[in-house]
């Protein structure tokens, strides 16, 4: 039994070895083959990069020790909102990390303005942040690359790297004029990706008149002296009676806003790559066809010699499984080396400001478009294969 | 009941081929036997179901209708997969068009019945030797086919045929391709392997001077082996 398997097996491996030798006969209708699987592929990943990349820039930075505290029924900080009062109950809970500002609360102001941006001139929203000092220990990934920080109580603000980018006039040293307010730009940071680079940030206090705030913040950040402290800090806002708070995971915050723009991307990725994928599969059926009618009298002579239909067969489907990998491997390159690391900005729907993210072209995704790829190449490679089985040994001899 | 010597035994065997809802008859009804060590041709004009049978007695085809006996063994009544093992042991074929692997050298070819055996590859190696030898090619084992002659490479399907030491060489119009003399010298080589190896041969053929080299010849004429054929 083993060694009528081994035999089977290393049939299988010859013929597919022979027919793999005869590729540059067929050199065309093989490469029409393996280009169609690699656009397919190459789209696939290209699109699915933006979904990693737009993922990462929102959650990447999301720590596990932070919470996040909006108003009760809000979904979003645009539609929180809480008082000074608010801010300070908030900052007593337990379990909080203490910074040199006492415990590490960020209240966090956050309205949206225009600018216009560098690629196309035309104005796209943009976060602006007031923060409060403990904001730089909550965001402990922020820091700045250029110039310095903002002054209290000036109009002063630093621009994130991926606003500075996206957006015209948010360079270092010039002034921003919104409203009534010039702003001077005395600062760029960065904050490991996240989505603080997508934002312009300043002091609180200044915002909130430029705003007519008052003294009300959308947010509280909060960082927990562990990741398990999250429940009974959580027990203590919500059970205040004077407190009408949520508390929220900033992880699970991030996931929930990136959900609209995956759920678009996936949805448009898969539906294009299934319709390329349809024609890729005709360009694999139509080169295994080829491949079979042209070896035809070939797999008759190996099967007149003792080989077994079913190794033809099976040489078949591999055979156009190995170009499928080709053109997947092609295909993953070339989407790597197009689009992985190109910077570009998207709407966050829930905030309706820019998103500054990187296209991410990830080793899962490539083994995704790989996969991609086998499945077209089975489907491809199927039907000739079943033909090349059941062409009758005689018939195929004859037909020389 | 069969003479113990009788190699090949066909029984009542009729082949029809159905072609767009007609059924065409090309055997009628082939009784006949090969005893072992004969060099039988079968004549007949084209069309007649030559091929058709040759390829019955190989296991390549079935019969419609029949038996089919080679060594004792029924073999029209095998699996396709022990078929396709069963001629793997028994059976040679050599092809008009020599059929080669254009991608492999004539040693390479020759080595492809033996892949299908457990020898290791220095026997391997030994038999490819020996069949090259016999047929007087082993100055060509590293040619690849498009490098030799017509005859050169029916003398390489030849070595292909017999490398295993089949029960039964068949040969399909082994010299339809060749000019006289190549084809001459292909019919010596086969004469030489009946005569000197023993090998039981069914040669397929038009040309009367072919089958003379035959010890026998048999006419098939419209699906029927013709008892007293005209010289
Ligand atoms: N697969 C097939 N389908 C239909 N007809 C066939 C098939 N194979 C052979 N035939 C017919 O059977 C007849 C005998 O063919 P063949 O055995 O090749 O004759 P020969 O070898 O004597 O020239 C021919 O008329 C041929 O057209
Ligand atoms: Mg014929």
């Amino acid at each position: 039994m083993r060694i009528h398997w081994l035999n089977w097996l290393r049939q299988v491996v010859l013929v597919t070895g022979f027919s793999l030798r005869t590729i540059p006969e067929r050199k065309g209708s093989v490469a029409a083959s393996v280009f169609g699987i690699a656009g397919v592929v190459a789209v696939f990943v290209g699109v699915l990069s933006i979904d990693q990349g737009f993922r990462q820039a929102l959650i990447g930075s999301a720590s596990a020790n932070i919470a996040m505290v909006l108003r009760a029924g809000a979904d979003t900080e645009m539609t929180s909102g809480l008082g000074r009062e608010d801010v300070r109950v908030v900052a007593n809970a337990p379990g909080l990390a203490r910074g040199t500002n006492g415990p590490q609360a960020s209240p966090e102001l956050f309205v949206i303005i225009n600018l216009p941006k560098r690629s196309t001139g035309t104005d796209a929203n943009v976060a602006f942040r007031g923060v409060e000092p403990p904001a730089f220990e909550v965001h402990r990934q922020l820091h700045i690359l250029h110039g310095r920080n903002f002054r209290r109580g000036h109009n002063e603000l630093i621009v994130g790297r991926g606003a500075a980018a996206q957006f015209a006039g948010l360079d270092v040293g010039s002034t921003l004029e919104i409203g009534r307010n010039h702003w001077e730009i005395v600062g760029l940071f960065e904050a490991n990706g996240g989505m603080e680079e997508s934002e312009i940030w300043t002091d609180a206090a200044v915002l909130q008149p430029a705003y007519r705030r008052g003294t009300s913040y959308q947010s509280v950040l909060l960082t927990l002296q562990t990741p398990e402290a999250f429940d009974a800090g959580k027990d203590f806002l919500t059970s205040d009676p004077r407190l009408n708070v949520k508390v929220v995971r900033q992880a699970d915050y991030f996931a929930e806003q990136s959900q609209v723009m995956t759920r678009l991307i996936l949805g448009l990725g898969i539906s294009i790559t299934s319709l390329m994928g349809v024609g890729a599969v005709f360009g694999a059926l139509n080169t295994m066809y080829t491949a079979v009618s042209a070896r035809a009298r070939e797999m008759a002579t190996l099967r007149a010699l003792g080989f077994g239909g079913a190794a033809v067969m099976l040489s078949v489907l591999l055979e156009s499984l190995a170009l499928s990998w080709a053109g997947g491997a092609l295909g993953g390159g070339l989407a790597y080396l197009a689009f992985d690391g190109y910077r570009t900005a998207t709407l966050n729907f829930q905030s309706f400001s820019q998103v500054a993210f990187a296209f991410t072209v990830t080793p899962s995704l490539l083994v995704e478009g790989v996969l991609w790829a086998s499945v077209m190449g089975f489907i491809g490679g199927l039907f000739p294969a079943l033909r090349a089985m059941r062409l009758p040994i005689a018939t195929a001899l004859r037909a020389s | 009941m069969s003479e113990p010597t009788d190699l090949v035994r066909i029984e009542d065997v009729e082949k029809d081929y159905r072609r767009g809802g007609e059924e065409i008859p090309v055997l009628a009804g082939v009784n006949m036997t090969i005893p072992q060590g004969d060099f039988l041709a079968l004549m007949g004009p084209s069309g007649s179901g030559k091929s058709t049978l040759l390829n019955i007695i190989g296991g390549l085809d079935r019969p419609t209708n029949g038996a089919i006996y080679v060594a004792g063994e029924r073999v029209d009544t095998l699996s396709d997969r022990e078929l396709a093992a069963w001629r793997a042991r028994h059976i040679g074929f050599v092809f008009q068009f020599y059929n080669l692997m254009p991608t492999l050298t004539a040693e390479k070819n020759v080595d492809l019945p033996l892949l299908l055996t457990p020898l290791s590859r220095s026997e391997r190696q030994k038999h490819v030797a020996a069949a090259l030898a016999v047929t007087g090619l082993s100055h060509r084992a590293k040619h690849f086919p498009r490098q030799m002659s017509g005859g050169e490479q029916q003398r390489v399907g030849i070595a292909r045929a017999i490398v295993t030491d089949p029960t039964l060489l068949l040969c399909d119009e082994p010299t339809g391709d060749l000019d006289r003399k190549s084809g001459d010298e292909i019919l010596s080589l086969l004469q030489a392997l009946n005569r000197d190896h023993g090998k039981t041969i069914v040669m397929v053929t038009h040309d009367p001077h072919a089958s003379h080299r035959a010890t026998r010849t048999l006419h098939l004429n419209k699906g029927l082996l013709e008892d007293h054929p005209m010289e």
